[in-house]
């Protein structure tokens, strides 16, 4: 890095300039926590959450708000966004400690609605498919280490009977094997974020001093 | 034949003459040249062929798909004679669609040769529907007789999802006669999760050192399962915390995750008589945004310095940010989420992590409560079932395999009752 590609990199003074210094600052007042807490982590922290704030309030707004509820109802006429909206109203109540039970209504319509429509499709995409898949000939080595793999690991979430005898072992070969998936996990997770890591690299190499191409 | 065919096959004699092409004799009736050779009547059949349009799509059918959610109509017709026989040119057809009979059809797919079925799923329920099917070649397309009208509509009961819903009433016939069981006083035996001990455990260094202990509900909303478990086991540790009189942190990243945290806390402190214990403040909304919240969290753990980390539900990304970070200020870690994707590095961060339905089974185990315990023994019936059934059907496919070839047709079925169709 030297004065010039600095200067260079802020002259013409643009708003897009403008917001790789913004960004670029700000990506390094976060990586100053790798040092320890300090005023520059503290000030991006609570620059981020207040942004975020305002920001996630907004896409609400615009998102639900609007496009769900206002919109269907004031310029479609369509009344059902009524009931959600409704039900929306009463976690208000939460403010009011003597009405505040009554949310609990909205919250419980809320579980409820989702669990009816997400377990059909869990059983189906988690268990069933896996269940339709694992029924293969097992007619070679990879196949079978699939196969015990798979009964061992579903015995270690088996929670009826203590872990002894033949469960206990048959378990512990279950979470040999659950281990070893995490670990290849692990590795290609780490591998994701390395390559996040090289993008912010990127940015503050290529974007901002511009010492790469 | 039909009269446009007629038609056609005449323009395209014209045209083929108009070309050049001579039966017998050279292009543009020249006189031939010394070693040419006059065209034969195969190369005549050949521009024939190319010229000629294909035969059309016969005996189109439509009707509504019978067993469905509805906006799908089944359309079927008996190919081309010339799709995979007479020319075999046609290329493909082209499924066209109008309200109303003969007239104002527009093109809404295209389909490969040899086929003779489609369904269109872009109906509206109740609109009366015809359909033509067009076969097309390289240059020329003709269109079939329209179809019948059809409309689509939602039915009560969808008949190709019969076997999940067997398997849905088994299941929950499984959980209800636990649940009752449970609710008759039985005592349901379910085995000790590790993770949960060293719950306890934390809790109580904390309280020894005069630390918070902070409980991370994950970053899921409240619909999510995980969160629904971290807020059961959260009611136990509130308890434990309410007792010791420890402070307890809440930082959400979900508005009605942190209004179901205050109740769910507001009544642990209260079941165990220490309503006044309890603080609002510690029940914090922060950011619904992932990484904003990380960052906040990270920030509670370095400046309030709880000596007890503890999260449970639904993490992505932010998983390693917050452990490693509370490992680096040296606190007692105890995690549970059934985020396949980040167990790993709760596993590597924390002391004790609880393995995704260990995060359920904790839920049921701490709270003894009779609808939580009956859900773990029916989903544990539910896993033998699974279990039994994989087995039963690898040794069928494995015996098929090896040439037991009486055992296919019922392979077939026992492998086929556990498919569920899309739509």
């Amino acid at each position: 890095m030297n004065e010039v590609s600095l200067w260079t990199g802020f002259w013409p003074f643009t708003p897009e300039r403008f917001a790789i210094w913004v960004g670029a600052i700000l990506t390094l007042c976060i990586y100053s926590f790798l040092y320890r807490d300090n005023p520059f982590y503290k000030f991006a922290e609570h620059l981020l959450v207040g942004v975020s704030a305002g920001y996630w309030a907004l896409i609400y707004w615009n998102a639900n708000i609007v496009g769900q509820l206002l919109v269907p109802v004031l310029r479609g006429g369509v009344l059902l966004p009524l009931v959600p909206g409704v039900l929306g109203l009463l976690m208000f109540t939460r403010f009011f400690p003597r009405f505040a039970w009554i949310s609990r209504y909205a919250i419980a319509f809320y579980v409820g609605g989702y669990a009816g429509l997400a377990i059909p499709s869990y059983m189906q995409a988690r268990v069933l498919a896996q269940v339709h898949a694992a029924m293969a000939p097992t007619v070679s080595i990879t196949a079978a280490l699939l196969l015990i793999g798979l009964i061992c690991s579903l015995l270690y979430f088996f929670f009826s009977r203590e872990h002894k005898g033949v469960l206990g072992g048959a378990s512990r070969i279950g979470i040999w094997f659950l281990m070893v998936g995490f670990g290849a996990s692990f590795g290609y997770t780490v591998m994701a974020r390395v390559s996040l890591l090289i993008g912010r690299m990127q940015f503050l190499f290529r974007d901002w001093l511009g010492l790469i191409r | 034949m039909s009269v446009h065919s007629s038609i056609s096959i005449i323009v395209m004699l014209i045209a083929s003459l108009a070309a050049g092409i001579d039966i017998g004799g050279s292009a543009a009736g020249a006189p031939l040249q010394p070693g040419e050779e006059p065209l034969g009547e195969s190369a005549f059949l050949e521009a024939f062929i190319a010229t000629r349009p294909p035969g059309p799509a016969t005996s189109v059918v439509a009707h509504d798909v019978p067993g469905d959610g509805g906006r799908q109509i089944a359309i079927s017709w008996t190919r081309s004679r010339d799709d995979g026989a007479g020319d075999d040119d046609v290329v493909g057809y082209d499924i066209l669609r109008s309200t109303q009979p003969g007239r104002g059809y527009l093109l809404i797919d295209e389909v490969p040769p040899g086929v003779e079925s489609y369904v269109d799923t872009t109906a509206t329920d109740g609109t009366t529907y015809y359909y033509i099917v067009r076969a097309k070649d390289d240059m020329q397309t003709v269109d079939s007789e329209p179809s019948g009208p059809a409309a689509s509509r939602a039915n009560w009961f969808r008949t190709r999802r019969l076997n999940m819903f067997i398997i849905l009433v088994l299941f929950f016939s499984f959980v209800l006669t636990y649940i009752a069981q449970a609710r008759r006083g039985k005592e349901l035996f379910v085995r000790r999760i590790p993770g949960l001990t060293a719950v306890e455990e934390a809790i109580g260094r904390a309280t020894e050192m005069g630390k918070p202990v902070l409980y991370v509900p994950g970053i899921g909303e409240i619909d999510n399962i995980m969160t629904v478990a971290s807020l059961s086991i959260l009611t136990h540790v509130a308890k434990i915390t309410a007792r010791y009189e420890s402070p307890l942190l809440v930082p959400t990243a979900r508005a009605v995750v942190m209004s179901a945290a205050e109740e769910v806390v507001k009544e642990a402190y209260l079941s165990v008589g220490k309503p006044d214990a309890y603080n609002p403040d510690n029940i914090r909304y922060l950011s619904d945004a992932q990484f904003a919240f990380a960052a906040a969290v990270n920030g509670i753990m370095l400046r309030e310095r709880p000596a007890a980390n503890l999260y449970m539900g639904a993490f992505w990304a932010e998983s390693l940010l917050l452990a490693e970070t509370g490992f680096e200020a040296g606190a007692i870690q105890v995690a549970g989420t059934a985020m396949v994707s980040q167990l790993p590095f709760f596993i590597t961060a924390c002391d004790y992590t609880l393995i995704g339905e260990e995060l359920y089974a904790a839920s049921a185990y701490l709270s003894r409560e009779p609808k939580l315990l009956g859900s773990l023994k029916g989903s544990d019936l539910g896993k033998a079932f699974v279990m039994v059934a994989i087995i039963v059907g690898v040794i069928m496919e494995t015996a098929v395999a090896f040439g037991v070839a009486p055992l296919t047709a019922i392979a077939d079925i026992f492998r086929n009752f556990f498919y569920v169709a899309g739509q």
